[in-house]
């Protein structure tokens, strides 16, 4: 859990009041605070004067707007064909193995989310998997480790 | 059928003088620029292939004083990534497209819409996009360019869902017609391009439509980015002239063992071994976005298609029936022929239900579900029942 404080209206400030808005404003909470909670979802519909509904609905649908208890760092693997085929399973493996988490959960520590995702443009370097924004590619076992840990350290 | 064989292309990525492009575009009328983008031949880069010349004509002829310029960004089919590596490398050029489009159909204002997944792009995107609104300003021409991101969701490529995307509504598509020509973003005549598109069109107006004509065969004109993943030791993005045989192409980019083909990614065809020779890569042939996946003989392509099927699955947006339950019952029933709960004659009652869902489906996710299914399903039967 977290609390928004002045987040939400700072947002509704930079961004608008529009029904256009809401997308941006959504994915900026997601992006500092990793998910959704009911709390931010009413805010963001007190500020921009639609139901919490219309609010939840629309997050709802969308895969990155995620309205469960995400950790700090989001990993999503790409399970689409050519990751499939060139090993992702195995990717998956270490990281449920370094984290000691499964697949669609989250650390104790709440640093990491492992999650699978579908194709991220990056199938000519298959293996790949995206940490928040960021692309990782090529992936064989000891990368993964590498990766992650540069993680723990941060 | 017109063969071209396999040769190299150098455009989309090429480095040009952009201000001089622009001057040119914007001393031309917009007529003038739709004629060239006519006579060019050229068709959509995102999959559908519909004429881009006719598209901008139709939102030109619209009389309404706010019109929208979207660059399809989103990018989503399995095995795509050639607009990732456009933006990346040519993002002035995709800026170019723009707002040449605009000078073209009467538009001041332009949106890229660009899937979450290539976030990481836009601190770089930004500063050219900074720089090119300056250069426009010089030349004295007024447009201007947002971003807009998704949020993971492949529905969101599909045209009418991407508009209510950047509205704020759940990516779900609408019905047509109304087209976005006449009613598209915010209700306002939209052209909406892939981003190649937009680039294409830009060396277009620099080269002259005739020019471009002579690329490419009758129905499938000028080349095209492939994105090439799979079973070959070449993996990566090639611009190619359009109107190859699958055969020049497996000779290129295989592995010596190649034993299918899939072009234009999940919703796109499969084309397997005995069809290479005699299948032209074009709107004449297999139509492709651009994506070319390629599997040897180690692969099963009952794995393939229950990958696509699960995709398909997650990905529909569920508002219509055909496609939402469509979906699974596809997914379950090529798992229940592959355990022997039901015999290997299912496979009909699934491929007509395949068909039904091309008919009765709302839009282009639904209504392609049926490619992929019924070439992966009627050339590798063996594979899909044992
Ligand atoms: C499910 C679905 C996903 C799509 N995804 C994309 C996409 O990611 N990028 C794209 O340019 N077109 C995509 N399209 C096609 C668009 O609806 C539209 O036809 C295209 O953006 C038009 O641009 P073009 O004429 O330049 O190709 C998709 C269509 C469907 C049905
Ligand atoms: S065909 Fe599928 S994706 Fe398209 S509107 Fe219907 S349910 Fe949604
Ligand atoms: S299949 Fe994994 S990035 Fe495309």
């Amino acid at each position: 859990m977290y609390h928004t404080g002045n987040l939400v209206k700072e947002l509704a400030d930079k961004h608008g009041r529009q029904r256009e808005n809401l997308m941006p404003i959504l994915q900026d909470i997601v992006r500092k605070y990793n998910y959704l909670t009911d709390e931010a979802m009413v805010e963001v519909a007190t500020e921009l004067d639609i139901s919490a509904a219309e609010v939840y609905g629309t997050a709802s649908f969308y895969t990155f707007l995620d309205t469960q208890e995400r950790g700090k760092n989001v990993i999503r693997v790409c399970k689409t064909i050519t990751c499939s085929m060139k090993g992702k399973n195995d990717i998956i493996a270490v990281l449920e193995d370094i984290l000691k988490i499964k697949v669609g959960e989250t650390t104790p520590d709440k640093m990491f989310t492992l999650v699978e995702t579908n194709c991220i443009g990056w199938c000519h370097k298959a293996p790949a998997m995206l940490i928040n924004d960021m692309p990782y590619t090529d992936l064989t076992p000891q990368t993964v480790i590498d990766v992650v840990k540069g993680y723990m350290s941060k | 059928m017109e063969n071209k064989g396999l040769s190299k292309v150098d455009l989309i990525f090429e480095e040009i003088n952009a201000k001089e492009v622009l001057q040119k575009a914007f001393a031309m009328t917009s007529e003038e620029i739709i004629q060239q983008v006519l006579e060019s031949g050229l068709k959509g880069r995102g999959g559908a292939g519909f004429p881009t010349g006719l598209k901008w004509k139709y939102t030109a002829a619209e009389k309404e004083s706010e019109k929208y310029i979207v660059c399809n960004a989103d990018e989503g089919e399995p095995g795509t990534f050639k607009d990732r590596e456009i933006l990346d490398k040519v993002p002035y050029k995709v800026y170019g497209g723009m707002a040449i489009a605009g000078k073209a159909m009467g538009a001041r204002k332009g949106f890229i819409y660009l899937r979450g997944e290539y976030r990481f792009l836009l601190p770089q995107l930004f500063i050219e996009l900074h720089k090119f609104h300056k250069m426009i300003k010089e030349i004295g021409f007024d447009f201007q360019i947002e971003y807009r991101m998704g949020s993971g969701a492949y529905i969101c490529g599909e045209e009418s869902a991407l508009f209510e995307s950047i509205e704020g509504f759940r990516g779900e598509p609408r019905n047509k017609p109304p087209y976005p020509t006449t009613s598209g973003l915010f209700s306002k005549p939209t052209s909406i391009n892939n981003v190649e598109t937009l680039v294409t069109a830009m060396m277009i107006i620099k080269m002259g439509g005739a020019e471009y004509v002579k690329l490419g065969t009758k129905d499938s004109r000028g080349s095209k980015v492939f994105s090439i993943s799979g079973d070959t030791p070449i993996p990566g993005i090639f611009e190619l002239e359009l109107g190859m045989s699958v055969q020049e192409f497996v000779n290129e980019f295989g592995d010596g063992d190649t034993k299918a083909v899939q072009v234009g990614g999940a919703s796109g065809f499969c084309v397997p071994r005995k069809r290479f020779i005699e299948t032209i890569i074009g709107f004449e042939g297999v139509p492709t976005g651009g994506s070319m996946k390629l599997f040897n003989s180690s692969r099963s392509m009952y794995n393939v298609l229950h990958n696509y099927l699960e995709f398909f699955t997650e990905e529909s947006c569920g508002q219509c029936t055909p496609c939402r339950v469509g979906c699974q019952q596809l997914l379950k029933g090529i798992e229940k022929v592959k355990k022997g709960e039901a015999k290997s004659t299912y496979l009909n009652e699934l491929i007509k239900l395949a068909d039904t869902m091309k008919v009765a489906s709302k839009c282009g996710l639904g209504q392609s579900v049926g490619n992929a299914f019924r070439s992966i399903v009627e050339n590798f039967r063996e594979e899909v029942i044992y």
